[in-house]
């Protein structure tokens, strides 16, 4: 990498900092799954004990971890489908910058309903 | 102390360059591609993973053993977390072998966090496909009514 911060393409902005996003969600939802596939596997060993397993993912902690999970799942996957627009359709370079807040715009909406939805779940009085 | 370095003149390409048809060149333009179709495809599986799982009816709170003998009664649900997980584990592998490629640089330690890598994925998968092809809803435990 170049020791010159000025003049190069993506050192310190928007570019740089969505591809930091992109590969630290990326390595968090992997992770989250090998242990989401061994924690599933317990339905083929005993039915209490995978009900013992869930009911710890139904306390309100971990509600706000599944909330950050979900949250890293929106923004990987939005900031995926950018990724994809702007290596394929012919307009994306040019529009690349749109396209970034486009992503963060969505992602904030759709988080929103999410959380307001999960949180009221693990909550509320259900 | 100044070292001249003849001009190349032969047409010659050092084998070493070479992308032939087999060669790593054309691997990681396929891995390239999957990367993007598997992102494209897991989009639709795991949101709709999400919504059943955590949006609908009691969302986490609706989660327990009879939810998912309830999910996998369906041959949609199975053929569903069968492909979810295949690709999720296989886009997460080829994306996380990019990030130990760039930041483990010497050989030796790049090729054991690979291998690790790829026995683990390969654990997973063989385990997650076996617990939902096998799956029984009268498992130990089970107390549904039909057990
Ligand atoms: C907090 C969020 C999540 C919850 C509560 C959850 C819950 C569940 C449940 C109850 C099952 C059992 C079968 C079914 O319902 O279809 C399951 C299976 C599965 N989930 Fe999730 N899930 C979550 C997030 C994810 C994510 C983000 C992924 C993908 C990256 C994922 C991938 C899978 C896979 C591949 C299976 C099948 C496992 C197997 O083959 O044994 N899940 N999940
Ligand atoms: C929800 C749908 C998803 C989309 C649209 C998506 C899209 C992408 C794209 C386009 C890339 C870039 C590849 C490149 O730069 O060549 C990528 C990288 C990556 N993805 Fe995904 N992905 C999705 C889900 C997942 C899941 C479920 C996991 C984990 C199991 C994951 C883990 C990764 C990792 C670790 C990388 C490498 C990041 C890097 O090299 O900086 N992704 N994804």
């Amino acid at each position: 990498m170049s020791k010159t911060s000025s003049g190069t393409l993506y050192r310190g902005h928007e570019g740089m900092w969505s591809w930091v996003g992109h590969r630290v969600t990326g390595v968090v939802i992997f992770l989250y799954l090998l242990v989401h596939v061994l924690d599933t596997a317990m339905v083929r060993v005993d039915a209490g004990a995978y009900d013992a397993i869930i009911s710890t993912y139904q306390t309100p902690w971990m509600a706000l971890g599944e909330t950050g999970l979900v949250a890293a799942i929106l923004f990987h996957a939005f900031n995926g489908l950018r990724l994809i627009l702007v290596d394929f359709w012919k307009q994306g370079t040019k529009y690349q910058r749109q396209l970034l807040w486009g992503v963060l715009i969505l992602w904030v909406i759709v988080f929103a309903g999410f959380a307001i939805r999960h949180l009221s779940i693990a909550f509320g009085s259900h | 102390m100044s070292v001249s370095i003849p001009a190349p003149r032969s047409q010659r390409i050092d084998p070493k360059y070479k992308r032939g048809p087999k060669s790593r060149g054309s691997f990681e333009m396929l891995a390239w591609l999957f990367m993007r179709l598997s992102g494209v495809v897991l989009i639709v599986l795991i949101f709709g993973h999400l919504i059943s799982n955590l949006m609908v009816g009691e969302g986490i709170s609706g989660i327990s053993f009879g939810f998912v003998a309830g999910k996998w009664a369906s041959p949609l649900w199975q053929f569903w977390d069968l492909a979810m997980l295949w690709l999720a584990m296989l886009h997460g592998t080829n994306g996380v072998r990019t990030i130990i490629n760039d930041y483990a640089e010497k050989h030796a330690t790049r090729a054991w966090l690979k291998g690790i890598l790829y026995v683990a994925t390969i654990f997973i998968i063989v385990l997650g496909s076996l617990v939902i092809f096998t799956f029984d809803p009268c498992v130990a435990g089970s107390q549904l009514p039909q057990c």
